[in-house]
């Protein structure tokens, strides 16, 4: 029945898509000269998935390296280049522009707006954005010229001082980073006052704040977040770039300045950037869990005030990055008991996701798999936390492995399955095709063994004392097979990786027709076509309650009944 | 395909909708970011007061800019004149106010500029000399940065005013730039105090 009413009369053109199009040179143009946010979202998510590639490549490599004991496949300087740009890459030009992505996309259609609140800033800040990424990755040319090509930026992606300084590190390279991460600041805090100003200005008749879908309130937290987290670091990486030019002192302790206030500044900046990049992971599975459960989000209050709760204890977490570095107890227990506490409101997410799949009629798609396993994931994820968190368990194991294989649980466990999900979810939608299913549960499967093979059994040499960064080891001493495996599980991730890449441009040619709302779910942007026409919404919705698409297909038994 | 056959419109909306002005959300967004980058800022000079190996000294260079001050916290007076001369349509008032506003802001950025030469040709402090040289230009100059913007900015407006394209229906816009300007005389007062006062 919801079909034959979709999409809703009157809210599109007609025309077809071909009349639309031009020859191939104004269709590029039309990408580089448009403020359509949704093609601009679309630019962020290919850059995105351009950077996950580059960035994989670069995590490969390191694992070849690693997994046997004095391997020489990569020189000392080259390693700690890799896994510098790995890091980097990762967090800077995968993260954050898929989140910014999916964000620009989905937000005004979901509130039933037209675009963005400001276009034209949208398209400088993608432009800003994609700038960033082409100056750090240039730096494998332009770090000490052409006779020293290959010379990346090797400070690693936290770049403690005093090695940033010229005096221990020559050459450009860590000016391109340095520079690189404040031209994409700019492009991201420019995404986050757009995201802010579109939520709260934008939304349609009816669309209160707290009928917003979850997906919209948790992108508005995050630009919010976006806004305190990133503005630091750039504060940080101007000081580095006086200190650099200008013979500043900021991190020269020889001067009397302070390498530990660089670790002040950047984990001001790095530990909420872990919940910006992981809260939109959380808004895709808000969204993909209660339509393939049939239900209704349970909790939606509580889901809201855990979210914000969530952005504003992640503000002062920071220094459990730093226990090593030796603070006075005081801070110590500060900070054990704030990250601690970061704990209760990601809880009430998780049982309140379990909630919403409690007695619904679970449908177990490709974007419900990944949703699943993350939800796993990210509770195992989160026990080895609350492990680190705690100041002496850390004092054993910073630095270690174990460390790595935590964030790596994290960020791969959250991100890297919601948004797969959130493709297979919103695909149709972006291209009016759907995903191939079985290639997709093939990703799917193969993708969680090898994230277990590498990143489960990543915690075994942490626990047995490997430390992070190191480019080769001695054999013997325990940590042999584990790398081993962790290496083939790197390599299982790729080829499930490869068969995504594949699935997303065999689909587009030749998936099957989606039409404008595949999944029968409940929020705006399934009422429009599938994509979208450039204007979104022919008439403006009018919305009055959370689910206004269900109020539309069961006229009869209305959600807004309920509010 | 039957269309229209369920209005898109349903439920009551028939109180009124307002929302936000999306030019004063996103200004007072930009605000809150620029004032964690200048909170970093400040962070780095009070944390670095006193630990400078190698003299000048901040007692022994800088002085008090009252004036500097008084007509930068001026400004932020005559500013919200020129916005209620704009509400009303009174053009020819409007433009002397705001006039007024960038030539307090220039006096400022002179006298900003006057204190630079002095510590740097007199005094011989520039920004590589010692921690408190670092910290103070920075602080200092990115404070002045935002300045020379909002100068820029209150100029193109002026500009508009005089050739006659400014109009009464642009005061939301205006008022807009104007948060910018009063944002940047508050964080003046950040500065002085934390410059000038707990500094020196």
């Amino acid at each position: 029945m919801a079909d034959s009413t979709l999409p809703i009369g009157g809210a599109i053109d007609l025309t077809p898509q071909s009349e639309v199009y031009g020859t191939w040179l104004e269709q590029v143009h039309d990408w580089v000269v448009t403020a359509d946010h949704k093609k601009i979202g679309l630019m962020y998510m290919a850059y995105a998935l351009i950077f996950l590639l580059v960035g994989g490549v670069e995590a490969i490599l390191l694992r070849i390296q690693l997994a046997v004991p004095h391997n020489n496949f990569l020189s000392p300087e080259v390693f700690n280049r890799i896994f510098t740009m790995h890091g980097t890459t990762m967090v800077f030009l995968m993260g954050m522009p898929l989140i910014i992505g999916f964000g620009n996309y989905l937000v005004p259609l979901m509130i039933g707006a037209r675009d963005m609140a400001f276009p034209r800033l949208n398209a400088f800040s993608f432009w800003m954005t994609s700038l960033g990424g082409l100056f750090l990755y240039y730096s494998f040319i332009g770090g000490v010229g052409l006779q020293g090509a290959g010379s990346a930026p090797d400070v690693t992606w936290w770049a403690y001082a005093p090695l940033t300084e010229r005096a221990f590190s020559r050459g450009h390279s860590t000016d391109y980073w340095a520079l690189a991460l404040i031209i994409s600041g700019f492009g991201t805090i420019g995404a986050a006052v757009n995201i802010i100003a579109t939520t709260l200005c934008m939304r349609c008749k009816g669309m209160t704040l707290f009928r917003m879908p979850l997906l919209v309130w948790l992108n508005l937290v995050v630009a919010g977040m976006i806004l305190i987290t990133i503005s630091p670091l750039t504060a940080a990486q101007i000081m580095l770039v006086i200190d650099r030019y200008l013979g500043g002192h900021f991190f020269d302790s020889q001067a009397g300045g302070s390498p530990v206030v660089w670790n002040h500044f950047f984990w001001i900046f790095g530990h909420p950037e872990v919940y910006v990049l992981v809260l939109p992971a959380f808004a895709i599975a808000n969204e993909i869990i209660p339509v393939f459960s049939r239900k209704a989000i349970f909790g939606y209050p509580a889901m809201v005030a855990a979210s914000v709760g969530i952005g504003l204890i992640s503000l002062s977490v920071w220094a459990h990055h730093m226990f090593t570095v030796g603070m006075n107890s005081a801070s110590n227990a500060f900070f054990v008991l704030s990250t601690g506490m970061v704990g209760v409101p990601t809880g009430i997410k998780i049982f309140n996701w379990l909630a919403t799949m409690w007695g619904g009629k679970i449908r177990f798609a490709t974007p419900m798999l990944f949703c699943n396993a993350f939800l796993i994931q990210f509770l195992f994820a989160g026990l080895t936390g609350i492990m680190l968190s705690v100041a002496p368990w850390n004092w054993q194991l910073h630095n270690s492995y174990f460390v790595v294989a935590h964030f790596h649980y994290v960020l791969v466990g959250a991100i890297v399955f919601c948004f797969p999900g959130g493709f297979y979810y919103w695909y149709p939608k972006m291209t009016g095709r759907m995903l191939d299913e079985r290639l997709g549960k093939w990703h799917f499967w193969l993708f969680v063994v090898g994230f277990h093979m590498t990143f489960d059994f990543m915690h075994v040499p942490g626990l047995l004392g490997m430390p992070r960064s190191i480019y080769t080891y001695e054999p013997g001493r325990g940590w042999d097979g584990w790398n081993m495996i962790v290496s083939i599980g790197g390599a299982v991730q790729a080829v499930a990786t490869l068969i995504f890449v594949y699935n997303l441009v065999h689909s587009y040619f030749k998936g099957a027709e989606a039409g404008p709302d595949p999944w029968d779910a409940w929020t705006l942007e399934w009422t429009t076509t599938s994509p979208p026409p450039a204007y979104n919404f022919a008439s403006e919705p009018v919305v009055s309650s959370r689910r206004p698409l269900w109020d539309l297909k069961h006229p009869e038994d209305p959600d807004s009944r309920y509010e | 395909m039957s269309t229209s056959t369920i209005p898109l419109a349903h439920g009551a909306a028939d109180h009124d909708w307002v929302l936000p002005d999306r030019g004063t959300v996103a200004m007072l967004s930009l605000i809150v970011a620029e004032t964690a980058i200048f909170g970093i800022f400040v962070v780095a000079y009070v944390y670095y007061i006193g630990k400078s190996i190698s003299g000048p000294l901040p007692r022994q260079v800088l002085e008090l800019p009252i004036f500097n001050t008084v007509c930068l916290l001026s400004s932020s007076l005559t500013i919200w004149m020129a916005e209620r001369a704009l509400k009303k349509g009174a053009m020819g008032s409007f433009s002397l106010w705001w006039a007024l506003t960038v030539i307090l802001g220039g006096i400022f950025l002179g006298g900003t500029a006057r204190e630079w030469k002095k510590l740097i040709y007199h005094d011989g402090l520039t920004i590589s000399t010692n921690l408190f040289g670092t910290t103070f230009y920075s602080l200092v100059g990115l404070h002045a940065s935002h300045v020379i913007v909002g100068l820029t900015m209150l100029s193109i407006v002026l500009i508009f005013a005089l050739t006659g394209k400014l109009k009464s229906e642009h005061s939301r816009q205006v008022e807009v730039l104007s948060l910018y300007w009063h944002f940047v005389d508050a964080v003046w007062v950040a500065v002085f105090t934390v410059v000038y006062i707990i500094g020196r």
